[in-house]
C-alpha cells in the first residue's frame, strides 16, 4: 500500500477516442481522507458517478484488487479505499472526461465533504 | 426471585410478560423452487425490495425529524444498496438459472458480501457487515412475512427481551406493544442505548444474558429508575411494585404542570435548572421541560458515526442549532471527552489495557491538537448566536489547563486572521471530575472561569469501581461520605473565590440528594431533562436552612447506608409518593 499521504498529482491519464461518441479517459487519486471512502462518502461518490452516462469503473490499485463498478454502492464500499489507496477511475462514454475529472475532484477534495450539506 | 443489575436508558417501571427476541437469523423454509414458480418467486423478491426502500426511507424521514441528520444518515447507504443493480440481478440471476428460493438466493448473495468484509483489515469497513446483515434480515422479513417481531398478536403489552438490538429495530419498536426493554449487552453509549433513551420507557442494558436465562411469557419488573431487571418477583415484591408504577404515573402527571412555576425554594431562593444534552435538538426540548438552559452538551456524540471526523462546519451547525434552540439561556459546551470507547480504541495501533485511566478525554484533545482546534474554532463561531461557555473535560492538572487554554488562543487567532466573526468574551471553565482537580480546587479556582463538577466519573475514580461492571457496579454511590465530603470542600472554596459553581452528574437530577446539594451550597444543577420537573417539585418544598440542616447532619456520617437511610427519609417527607 503506497505510504504517500495528502493530495496526489495524477499519475497516468490516457485518452483514446474510440470513435466520435465514445471515449476512454482514466486517472489515478490518492484517498486523502484518514477514514477512506465509506457510508455517506460512498454514496456521494456513487450519487455523481449516476449523473453522467458513461461507464464508471474504479480500481484499488494499492491493494491490487479488481475492476469495480462505481455506479454500485456495494462494489464502491468493497474497494476498500483507506487513507492513503491509490484508486484508479476510470470512464467509458460521450462525457467520459467530465464524468473522471468530477469523481477525482471529489475523492481529492476529501469526501467527507466540508463544504456542502452532505 | 432473582434481581439482576445493569444500566438503565429509561425511567420508570414496566411489569409485564416477557417476549424474547431471537438473535439467530432466519430459519431459510426451503432452497429452491418448481420451474413453474420462479416468476413467483421473482416477483415476491421484487416487492420485499421496494417495501423495504419505502420502509427505511420512512425511517429516515422520522429519525431525521427526531434524531437530527446523522442518526437517519445510518440508512443512506442500506437504501443505496437495495437499489444496486448489480446486487438486485445476481440475486435474481440466481432465481431464474437455479431456480432457487427468494429467500435462499437473497441470503446466498448478501452472506457472500458479509464474508468478503470479513476478510477486511480496517475495523471501521469490517462493522459494515453488521450493515449487510442487517439489510438481509429485512428483505428476508418482507419474503418470508412478519414472522419473528409478533407484535400483532400480544394483546396486552410485553417487555422485549434480547441480546441486542440494531439501530434499525430499535428505531421501529412499537409503542403500543413493548412496554419496557431488557438487553444482554449494551453500553450506555451505543447507538442503540442513545434511540432507547429518546423512546423513554423503561429500559436496562447490560445486563449480561438474561436473554438466555429467561423464556417467553415469563413475568418480569424492569426498573428503569433504579437500573434493575426483577425475575420470578415474589407477591410481596409485585404489589410494591404494581403501586410504585401507579405513584409514577400520577407523578409525571402532575409533574408537567411545573413547567411554567419557576424554581424558587420556599424562601426565594432561585435555583438554575439545566439539561444535560446529547443532541442539539434536545436544547429546545429541554426547554419545554422547563430547563434553564444547557448544562452540559456532550458534544462526542458527533464522533459517534460511521463517517468518523466531523468537519468544522459539520460542528459549527451541530452547535449553532443548540444555541438557537436555547434562546437567551446559556449553553455550556464540552469539547470531546473520547477515550475508554470504541472510536478512539479501533483508531489507536494497540488497544488500551485500561481505557478508563488512558488516553481520553483532554489528554487526546490536548494529543490531536489539529482536532481540537477544529472543534474549538467551531465553537467560536458558533458563539455569535447566543450564550456559549466552553468546558473542558477530565482536568487533573493545572499544566493541562493552561495548554488547552492556549489552544483556545490559538483557535482565536486562526478566527482573526481571516475574519471569522465570533465572540471574545466566552468563558472558559473546566469540569471537575478527577480527585486531583478536587483536592486542587483552590489553584483552580484562580484560573478558571467557572466550574462544573462531573460526579458521574468523579465518584468511579474516588471509590476505585467501574460503574458498568456489573460485578462492582453495586459499590458506585453517591452517598459515600467521602464523596459528600469532596463535594462540600469543592463548593465551598469556589463560594470564597466567587468562582462559578454547578454539578452536572447524574446525581443532580436524584431527588435523593437535591437537599443536601442544595444545603452545602449549589445553586446550579444541570440533569437530564426527564428529571427537571421532580427536582423543581422538591426545591419549591424547601427552605435553605432546612437543606443547610440535612447537609451537615448528612456529613455527619461514616457509612454510606447511614447517609441513603437518612436521605431517603428526609426526601420521603416531602415527596411521599416519589418511587426513591
Amino acid at each position: 500500500m503506497s505510504e504517500s499521504v495528502g493530495k496526489h498529482s495524477i499519475l497516468a491519464e490516457a485518452q483514446s477516442p474510440l470513435s466520435e461518441a465514445v471515449r476512454k479517459v482514466q486517472r489515478e487519486v490518492a484517498v486523502p481522507d484518514r477514514d477512506g471512502l465509506h457510508a455517506r462518502p460512498v454514496m456521494r461518490f456513487v450519487d455523481l458517478a449516476c449523473k453522467f452516462q458513461s461507464e464508471v469503473w474504479v480500481s484499488n490499485i494499492s491493494r491490487r484488487g479488481e475492476r469495480l463498478d462505481g455506479k454500485s454502492p456495494m462494489q464502491m464500499m468493497l474497494l476498500e479505499a483507506t487513507q492513503g489507496c491509490i484508486l484508479r477511475i476510470e470512464a467509458s462514454g460521450t462525457d467520459a472526461p467530465e464524468a473522471v475529472a468530477a469523481l477525482a475532484a471529489l475523492l481529492e477534495a476529501g469526501a467527507l465533504g466540508d463544504a456542502s450539506t452532505g | 426471585m432473582e434481581i439482576l443489575r445493569g444500566i438503565a436508558v429509561g425511567p420508570g417501571v414496566a411489569i409485564a410478560e416477557a417476549v424474547v427476541l431471537e438473535a439467530e437469523d432466519y430459519r431459510i423454509p426451503y432452497r429452491t423452487v418448481s420451474a413453474g414458480e420462479v416468476e413467483q418467486e421473482l416477483a415476491l423478491f421484487d416487492t420485499a425490495v421496494s417495501k423495504s426502500i419505502e420502509e427505511l426511507q420512512q425511517q429516515e424521514e422520522w429519525l431525521n425529524t427526531h434524531l437530527g441528520r446523522d442518526a437517519a444518515n445510518v440508512f443512506e447507504w442500506h437504501i443505496g444498496v437495495l437499489r444496486d443493480d448489480r446486487l438486485r440481478k445476481s440475486i435474481e440471476r440466481l432465481i431464474r438459472e437455479k431456480q432457487a428460493a427468494a429467500a435462499y438466493a437473497t441470503s446466498s448473495v448478501m452472506r457472500n458480501y458479509q464474508r468478503r468484509f470479513m476478510q477486511m483489515s480496517d475495523p471501521l469497513l469490517v462493522e459494515r457487515i453488521r450493515d449487510v446483515q442487517d439489510i438481509e434480515r429485512r428483505l428476508l422479513r418482507h419474503i418470508l412475512g412478519e414472522k419473528r417481531e409478533d407484535w400483532a398478536h400480544l394483546t396486552q403489552p410485553a417487555i422485549l427481551v434480547a441480546h441486542d438490538l440494531t439501530p434499525s429495530q430499535t428505531a421501529i419498536l412499537p409503542r403500543t406493544q413493548v412496554s419496557g426493554v431488557a438487553l444482554d449487552t449494551g453500553a450506555a453509549t451505543s447507538h442503540t442505548a442513545i434511540l432507547l433513551r429518546s423512546w423513554g420507557r423503561p429500559g436496562v442494558i447490560g445486563l449480561n444474558d438474561i436473554s438466555t436465562r429467561i423464556s417467553g411469557g415469563d413475568l418480569l419488573i424492569v426498573d428503569g429508575s433504579n437500573q434493575l431487571v426483577i425475575l420470578q418477583p415474589t407477591p410481596a415484591t409485585l404489589e410494591e411494585y404494581r403501586s410504585r408504577q401507579a405513584a409514577y404515573v400520577r407523578l409525571t402527571g402532575e409533574l408537567d404542570e411545573l413547567r411554567e412555576l419557576p424554581a424558587v425554594t420556599k424562601d426565594d431562593q432561585r435555583i438554575l435548572l439545566l439539561s444535560n444534552i446529547e443532541f442539539p435538538y434536545e436544547a429546545a426540548a429541554g426547554l419545554q421541560k422547563g430547563s434553564d438552559g444547557v448544562g452540559l452538551y456532550r458534544t462526542e456524540f458527533l464522533f459517534l458515526r460511521p463517517e468518523g471526523v466531523p468537519s468544522e462546519d459539520e460542528q459549527f451547525e451541530a452547535y449553532k442549532e443548540a444555541i438557537l434552540g436555547s434562546g437567551e439561556h446559556p449553553v455550556t459546551i464540552r469539547t470531546f471527552d473520547l477515550g475508554a470507547d470504541k472510536y478512539t480504541q479501533q483508531k489507536s495501533y494497540e488497544q488500551e489495557r485500561n481505557p478508563m485511566l488512558g488516553l481520553r478525554s483532554i489528554r487526546y484533545s490536548l494529543r490531536n491538537l489539529d482536532m481540537f482546534k477544529v472543534q474549538l474554532r467551531a465553537i467560536l463561531r458558533a458563539s455569535v448566536h447566543g450564550n456559549v461557555r466552553i468546558m473542558f473535560p477530565l482536568l487533573v492538572s493545572l499544566m493541562e489547563f493552561r495548554q488547552a487554554k492556549m489552544a483556545f488562543f490559538d483557535a482565536v487567532e486562526d478566527l482573526e486572521d481571516v475574519g471569522t466573526p465570533f465572540r471574545r468574551d466566552i468563558p472558559v471553565g473546566i469540569m471537575l471530575e478527577t480527585p486531583a482537580a478536587a483536592i486542587q480546587i483552590r489553584e483552580f479556582c484562580r484560573e478558571v472561569d467557572f466550574i462544573s463538577i462531573g460526579t458521574n466519573d468523579l465518584i468511579q475514580y474516588m471509590l476505585a469501581v467501574d460503574r458498568s461492571n456489573e460485578r462492582v457496579s453495586q459499590f458506585y454511590t453517591a452517598s459515600h461520605p467521602a464523596v459528600l465530603r469532596a463535594l462540600h470542600d469543592v463548593v465551598r472554596v469556589c463560594g470564597q473565590t466567587e468562582t462559578d459553581c454547578s454539578l452536572c452528574g447524574e446525581m443532580a437530577g436524584q431527588p435523593l440528594y437535591t437537599m443536601f446539594l442544595l444545603g452545602i451550597g449549589l445553586r446550579s444543577l444541570s440533569m437530564s431533562p426527564v428529571s427537571i420537573p421532580e427536582i423543581k417539585k422538591l426545591t419549591r418544598l424547601v427552605t435553605i436552612p432546612q437543606t443547610q440542616r440535612v447537609s451537615r447532619r448528612a456529613l455527619s456520617f461514616e457509612t454510606e447506608r447511614q447517609v441513603n437511610n437518612f436521605l431517603r427519609d428526609e426526601t420521603r417527607r416531602l415527596l411521599p409518593d416519589d418511587p426513591l
